[in-house]
């Protein structure tokens, strides 16, 4: 049984090509075999967070076009046998793949594959549409500031406008430290006001930028805690009970053993 | 910093973050703008007004969560204070 899930996100910025990327890597590190499909044409960046971008030649509209088979789209990981990209076009306009084409590719890739991710572009716009067409289940990607999470149940009430009723929510970059002063919505904020089944936090991480300036998904280095959040994500989606991240933070020394006498 | 904090009654961000965002997304969800409430709000004082004298400054109209069950499903609540009920009605 093979499944498609679509990445989204109402807000631009919220980290869905990183989570595409990183849930990606993870279940093929899991063993699966996968393809992540980037359906932000016009605006292709899948390629670059996998380090795979000197490596096309066609892409997902040569495919509808007819130019290409499939199989030549397909890019191998670099890493990871099981891993395949299918990038998308970088300068046709978003109107050259429609919803009903979409849906036949995915249904294609599924008879291939264990699991077709799907990176969606932001908004709900006509991209929002075709990267929607052909999924089975939907992750909404969130940040904790307001605007992302009102944007994001605006998605999630598209979602069920299109009947995508299986969707769950990622809430990315979460700095402990603020969410422990009050000063950042905490988890139980963000399910209470989304009412959206909760699929894993993932903490705020420098060294996504690291991976990202590299071109190695978190998930490949294991002292990342993104990384580690984001194989968590995976293991979850496999049907596993992971519990969530320990929102705690390391402190050391005398001031916070101080600290810690005080809190409740 | 935080010792200052200790001090001061200021409400935590994320709190005034959550309240703003309840707040707008029940107008987001329901679609409903506050042009449209006024609206409504006129209307229902024109119906009202022909069967009860009512307090028009006191009348208050807001969509809010709708009980435990259904949190997509807003609810447009009214409060209109009734001064008397007009002499036709009864």
């Amino acid at each position: 049984m093979s499944t498609s899930i679509v990445i989204t996100s109402g807000k631009g910025g919220v980290g869905k090509t990183t989570t595409t990327a990183n849930i990606g890597t993870a279940l093929a590190m899991l063993g699966k075999k996968v393809v992540v499909v980037d359906a932000d044409t016009g605006l292709r960046n899948l390629d670059l967070h996998l380090g795979l971008e000197n490596r096309i030649v066609y892409n997902l509209v040569d495919v509808v076009e007819g130019t290409c088979r499939l199989k030549q789209a397909l890019i191998k990981d670099k890493r990871f046998d099981n891993l395949f990209l299918l990038p998308t076009a970088q300068t046709k306009d978003k109107t050259a793949v429609t919803p009903e084409q979409m849906q036949e590719l995915v249904e294609t890739l599924k008879k291939e594959f264990d699991y077709v991710i799907i990176d969606c572009p932001a908004g709900i716009e006509h991209g929002f549409e075709n990267a929607v067409a052909g999924a089975d289940k939907a992750i909404v990607v969130t940040t904790p500031e307001v605007s992302a999470v009102r944007d994001a149940d605006r998605i999630i009430g598209k979602l069920e406008a299109k009947g995508l009723e299986d969707h769950q929510l990622i809430v990315n970059r979460i700095k402990f430290e603020m969410t422990k002063k009050g000063e950042m919505l905490n988890i139980d904020d963000m399910t209470d006001i989304l009412a959206i089944k909760l699929l894993g936090i993932v903490p705020d991480d420098e060294k996504i930028v690291i991976s990202t300036n590299r071109g190695e998904p978190a998930v490949t280095d294991s002292t990342s805690k993104a990384g580690q959040a984001y194989k968590n994500i995976a293991r979850r989606l496999l049907g596993e009970d992971v519990p969530l991240m320990e929102m705690e933070t390391e402190e050391t020394g005398f001031f916070s053993i101080f600290k810690k006498l005080f809190r409740r | 910093m935080d010792l200052f904090k200790l001090f001061s009654r200021e409400q935590p961000s994320k709190d005034v973050a959550k309240e703003r965002l309840k707040l707008i997304l029940i107008h987001d969800r329901a679609n409903v703008s506050p042009a449209f409430l006024d609206m409504l709000k006129s209307e229902i004082i024109r119906v009202i007004s022909d069967y009860a004298e009512i307090d028009e400054r006191g009348l208050e109209i807001k969509l809010t969560k709708a009980g435990e069950e259904g949190i997509n499903n807003p609810a447009l609540i009214a409060n209109i204070p009734i001064r008397k009920m007009k002499e036709s009605t009864k």
